[in-house]
């Protein structure tokens, strides 16, 4: 099967400054791709890229099998959605949506009606006479995705799309991006610098940092299967171990990650002090110090919670000790 | 309430407000009202009758045609040079990074700061250095240099207040470097533009330093209006000429005025 994306050894310098060094991407036709990092990290550079704003500086990219290097983004079957979403505050929303579909020369009556069409898809139907200016924040965020979709591409990117948007309005637009990809079939990719978006929308996350790639792969399978320090300090508050603890604690000299909610109080076991304890609603998690290196300890609800400076006794299965590849 | 008294202004500051503004604008009423006068050799006080028979002799006098003809040509082509020049170098300073814009930004602006004496001086040697004879060709360039600031002035505050991102989503969408142009940067600087250009159209038509160093033989209609003065003839016929330039001329300046006020919504960014 033809990859959606697919990066060979892509690299874009600016001068000096390498923002994306030798990327190697797949991204699956259909899929929800998540592109995941710390600002500066290459992801967005690598987003352009693929919208065509960027060209490479050296390596090869193919769009559903069709070499992109050199096509100027309007040859190519792919919309985005941008960050501050871009939307043309000289037309009112429903030309904004018949855009791409005028320039191809679609007409009027078509694209009006497509343009109604794609407005019912982001649930706004009825707000084609109102201007750009008119509309909150979440509305224009729609707008931008009718007029992304409304032109049927083959990959829909989206930049940072749920950014400016406030919490409660984050999480329903993270719900109807995920059902609307579902029942459209078409490749998402989408950048991201929050690891819990990533975590809970992502078919595959790809883990950015210093313009490469240091991850790849299902969200479970990052979240409990680091391969280094950076990606598990990043994508979740996992504990890290140092090599001389993990010696300490009768395992090897090598750095290892442990899920808060994998380690239980006990009656046998290692003993650390209480440091703090945070109440969380569904959870309780402690801090606690262990071998003077800070570990969180998440407690389900109902469970009994220990005084700030208690000792407790910790217990976790060997199997969750996660070591990474890493030295440093 | 409290800070409605604070926001009243003291009665002396009204009246030298109203003082001020009346400094401004009564000397032009005292040009239509001599501009119907029957005293032709000098301007007497109070007019010792009226008539409207200098208008009919300022239409019957070729000399105001053809400086009003001359003017009006120069203005269009040096308002239509600064249009292209100053959109250009607008877009370049605003939306691209390159080493010395700054310089470039500042040498732009430069032609209308430096007093006009000096840019006429300047041009006039260049001509004569390369032998170049004066003609309309040689005003419509001096023209051009400080015409060019003010279109570039104008564009660049809109390109500033106009999110760059929008290029990119018309590329984005579908459409190619002039059909952004069209659909998206045009109808954006459009106002801006147009007051830019009338502003520029407004600077050439009354400019005499610069037009004095660059042209030969030519009489544009300022050139013309203080050659009057100097050799009385048939006096009121300059006022006459003033008053239609004034009547002509402010409808398009007020136009411009609202067009660039009512910019910030139509220029906002998508945010």
């Amino acid at each position: 099967m033809t990859s959606a994306v697919l990066f060979r050894k892509v690299s874009r310098h600016f001068g000096p400054v390498r923002a994306v060094d030798g990327v190697d991407l797949d991204v699956g036709a259909g899929e929800f791709f998540a592109m995941l990092g710390p600002s500066g990290s290459g992801k967005t550079t690598c987003l352009r890229l693929i919208a065509g704003f960027e060209q490479p500086t050296a390596g090869h990219i193919e769009i559903f099998g069709e070499r992109a290097e050199g096509v100027p983004p309007y040859r190519r079957n792919v919309n985005t959605v941008f960050q501050d979403y871009a939307l043309f505050p000289h037309l009112n929303i429903l030309d904004n949506v018949a855009y791409g579909l005028m320039v191809k020369g679609v007409g009027e009556v078509e694209r009006m009606k497509a343009a109604e069409q794609a407005l019912e898809m982001v649930k706004l139907p009825g707000y084609g006479r109102r201007r750009p200016g008119q509309l909150s924040g979440g509305q224009r965020q729609r707008v931008a995705l009718a007029r992304a979709l409304v032109n049927k591409p083959k990959v829909l990117l989206l930049d940072e799309p749920l950014g400016a948007l406030d919490l409660k309005l984050r999480e329903q637009m993270q719900e109807e991006l995920k059902s609307l990809q579902r029942a459209l079939g078409i490749t998402f990719v989408f950048v991201t610098h929050d690891q819990g978006e990533a975590l809970s929308m992502a078919d595959r996350v790809a883990v950015f940092n210093n313009g490469g790639i240091v991850q790849q792969g299902s969200p479970q399978d990052i979240y409990r299967r680091p391969k280094s320090r950076f990606v598990a300090d990043f994508v979740g508050s996992s504990n890290l171990l140092p090599p001389d603890v993990m010696v300490s604690l009768g395992g090897e000299r090598r750095w290892a990650s442990l899920r808060p909610e994998a380690v239980r109080l006990a009656s046998e076991g290692p003993e650390a002090l209480v440091e703090n304890v945070s109440f969380l609603g569904s959870a309780t998690r402690l801090a606690v110090d262990l071998h003077r290196t800070r570990l969180h300890v998440m407690l389900p609800a109902g469970a009994e919670v220990p005084a700030v400076g208690a000792p407790v006794r910790l217990a976790w299965s060997a199997e969750d000790i996660h070591y990474m590849d890493d030295a440093a | 309430m409290r800070s409605d008294q604070n926001l009243r202004s003291p009665i002396l500051l009204k009246i030298a407000a109203a003082g001020g503004l009346l400094f401004l604008h009564l000397p032009i009423l005292l040009i239509f009202v001599y501009a119907f006068t029957t005293e032709e050799k000098s301007y007497q006080w109070p007019p010792p009758g009226l008539t409207t028979r200098w208008l009919a002799v300022a239409w019957n006098r070729p000399d105001v045609w053809s400086a009003l003809t001359l003017s009006v040509q120069v203005a269009c082509i040096a308002t239509a040079i600064a249009l292209v020049l100053g959109t250009l170098c607008a877009a370049a300073v605003s939306q691209t990074k390159f080493f010395g814009r700054e310089a470039i930004s500042l040498l732009v602006i430069l032609p209308i700061a430096l007093p006009g004496i000096i840019t006429g001086i300047a041009l006039r040697s260049a001509f004569s250095l390369f032998d170049i004879p004066f003609s309309v060709w040689t005003i419509v360039l001096g023209h051009a240099t400080f015409c060019v600031v003010v279109v570039y002035n104008n564009a660049v505050a809109r390109f500033r207040r106009t999110s760059g991102s929008l290029i990119e989503a018309s590329m984005d969408l579908g459409a190619d470097g002039f059909q952004t142009f069209r659909h998206v940067i045009l109808p954006n600087i459009g106002t801006a533009l147009l007051a830019g250009g009338m502003l520029a159209f407004a600077l050439s038509f009354d400019e005499v330093i610069v037009t004095t160093f660059t042209g030969g033989q030519q009489a544009t209609l300022p050139i013309w209006m203080l050659e009057e003065l100097i050799r009385p003839r048939q006096r009121p016929v300059t006022n006459v000429v003033a008053m239609v330039v004034v009547l002509v001329t402010f409808l398009p300046i007020l136009a411009a005025y609202y067009l660039t006020r009512d910019g910030d919504q139509i220029a906002g960014s998508g945010k």
